[in-house]
């Protein structure tokens, strides 16, 4: 059974017809990308997963079971499933250790001080240790970038979910980001990400998502997708980017 | 100015091209503005006097005699103006936030509380504070409440609270509209629920972006508290009004509005200074 699974799922905007049935599978420790020009739904598709956007139509399921039924408690899910923005949104007013704390506080009512030693040892794999008393304007856009991904791993999802998270970060801070995903990834985390790296994408990727106007157009394994894409607007689509 | 560039090490250097012309155009503005406020000036001290009525004036309003006589009496009097206003404030405070925060309740079984808030802002912003003060300071203890509960400190006080958290919750809502939704999607999306989102994520942002604008409504409060006066509290305005009859002299009133001034100034430069400080901030 697949971990997450898509069935013709749509949804809009007034008249904005953003995802127009969309049929999807991740299987458990997977990474799947989804790739596509701006505007083509990929954002949003990432939002109706974790219930921030509800769905018009068609289902999703995660380990089989419904989440999109209209009238679900969404913070449940939400719980199961991180997501982390292109604009980092981490709280400014909080330092990096607060932010990381503030959930697993409130929704598991863990006290700071029992939450501690875990959000250190996070902080301390992903190279943060010496940044958690900083705030988020005192940190790079790279180091908030990774205070986000920490933020959400620290509600202990089964699935993350990216927004195109370098696309906001100066070329020379993408790779520290990268290699949190890398990291992510070897350690067996479910991934789903929306990503202008198309060279990430390719060395990575367990299948590739082609996404135009609402719709996936062409889906496969990277080598297959990068070297021999069946579609025509794929192919102009990567020659443009690649 | 022009001195300047020869103190640093790099002394031989001549100006450039573009620094001589600032350098110019600095000394002529200060020039013409250094003459025009002399121009003004002189204007007033030369003409004011020639007016027919000047002597008359400065003997009854601005009488050195009187000023001294009065003004520490003055001064002991704008410590209840204090004292009203040191325990409005916080009160004022308070109440704007429950208001902002009913106004912002977004659950059908609490529409209620969100009417009460739309109500509750557009009566008390809609009603000159001098009518509430006489309606509130006159009115509840007309319903013969026994002693301490009839006092005009008390009811004139609820009238300044009540119409001034009208204007601090429209501001407190203001800045809770100003932080960005990404915020919201970001707590929602950790799980944290509506409620939480709005005490640890929403508020402690919107409360911070708004203290300037706050604190101008403050400075207001602090000059409403002299309409008081009207319902029996000696303050400051009441207390000039008695030397006034006394002394047949107008006099304290100017003493009164320095007095006043020695408060405010210092207290809108500095916020101004705050919404300096912001604006550079987010610029």
């Amino acid at each position: 059974m697949a971990k997450l699974e898509l069935q013709g799922v749509t949804k809009s905007f007034g008249d904005n017809i953003v995802c127009k049935g969309i049929d999807m599978t991740v299987g458990a420790g997977e990474m799947v990308c989804l790739i596509g020009a701006s505007g083509s739904g990929k954002s949003t598709l990432l939002r109706c997963m974790n219930l921030l956007d509800p769905v018009d139509d068609g289902v999703i399921l995660l380990d089989g079971v419904d989440i999109s039924v209209p009238g679900l408690d969404p913070q449940p899910v939400r719980q199961r499933i991180g997501i982390v923005f292109q604009s980092f949104n981490l709280f400014p007013h909080m330092n990096a250790a607060e932010n990381v704390m503030l959930a697993p506080r409130r929704v598991h009512g863990t006290a700071r001080d029992a939450l501690l030693p875990d959000v250190t040892a996070l902080f301390d794999r992903f190279g943060l240790v010496d940044r958690m008393d900083h705030y988020p304007d005192q940190l790079s856009g790279g180091q908030q970038q990774r205070v986000a991904i920490v933020r959400a791993l620290a509600m202990k999802p089964e699935i993350m979910l990216f927004d195109e998270i370098t696309s906001a970060l100066d070329p020379e801070l993408v790779g520290e980001v990268l290699d949190v995903l890398r990291q992510l990834r070897a350690e067996g985390m479910t991934m789903v990400l929306a990503t202008h790296e198309m060279g990430f994408a390719r060395e990575l990727a367990d299948k590739v998502c082609f996404l135009d106007k609402g719709r996936i157009l062409e889906e496969g394994p990277p080598d297959q997708f990068f070297t021999n894409p069946k579609e025509e607007r794929t192919r102009a689509f990567l020659a443009r980017v690649l | 100015m022009a001195e300047l560039p020869k103190t640093h090490a790099a002394a031989a250097r001549p100006l450039t091209r573009r620094q001589a012309y600032e350098a110019q155009v600095r000394r002529r503005s200060v020039t013409i503005a250094g003459l025009s406020t002399a121009a003004v000036i002189l204007f007033l001290v030369v003409l004011i006097p020639q007016a027919p009525g000047w002597a008359a004036v400065k003997k009854s309003f601005f009488n050195p005699d009187i000023f001294a006589k009065t003004f520490p009496g003055l001064l002991e009097a704008f410590l209840l103006d204090m004292a009203i206003f040191a325990w409005s404030a916080p009160l004022i405070f308070i109440l704007g936030l429950v208001i902002a925060l009913c106004r912002d309740a977004r659950s059908p079984a609490l529409y209620p509380v969100r009417l009460f808030g739309i109500l509750y802002t557009d009566i008390f912003r809609g009603i000159p504070v001098i009518l509430v003060i006489y309606l509130v300071g006159f009115g509840v203890p007309g319903l013969g409440l026994p002693r301490p509960y009839n006092s005009p400190f008390i009811w004139g006080t609820v009238a300044l609270v009540l119409t001034y958290a009208a204007y601090v919750a429209e501001v407190f809502r203001s800045g809770i509209e100003s932080i960005h939704q990404s915020q919201r999607s970001a707590s929602s999306s950790l799980g944290l629920s509506h409620a939480d989102t709005m005490r640890y994520v929403i508020l402690p942002q919107a409360v911070r972006r708004v203290v300037p604008a706050n604190m101008n409504l403050f400075i207001a409060l602090q000059k409403d508290v002299a309409l008081l006066s009207f319902i029996g509290p000696v303050e400051i305005f009441r207390q000039a009004g008695v030397y006034k009859s006394l002394l047949a002299n107008f006099t304290p009133y100017v003493g009164a509005a320095l007095i006043f001034l020695a408060i405010t100034i210092p207290a809108t430069r500095y916020a101004d200074y705050l919404l300096q400080k912001q604006s550079r901030a987010r610029s």
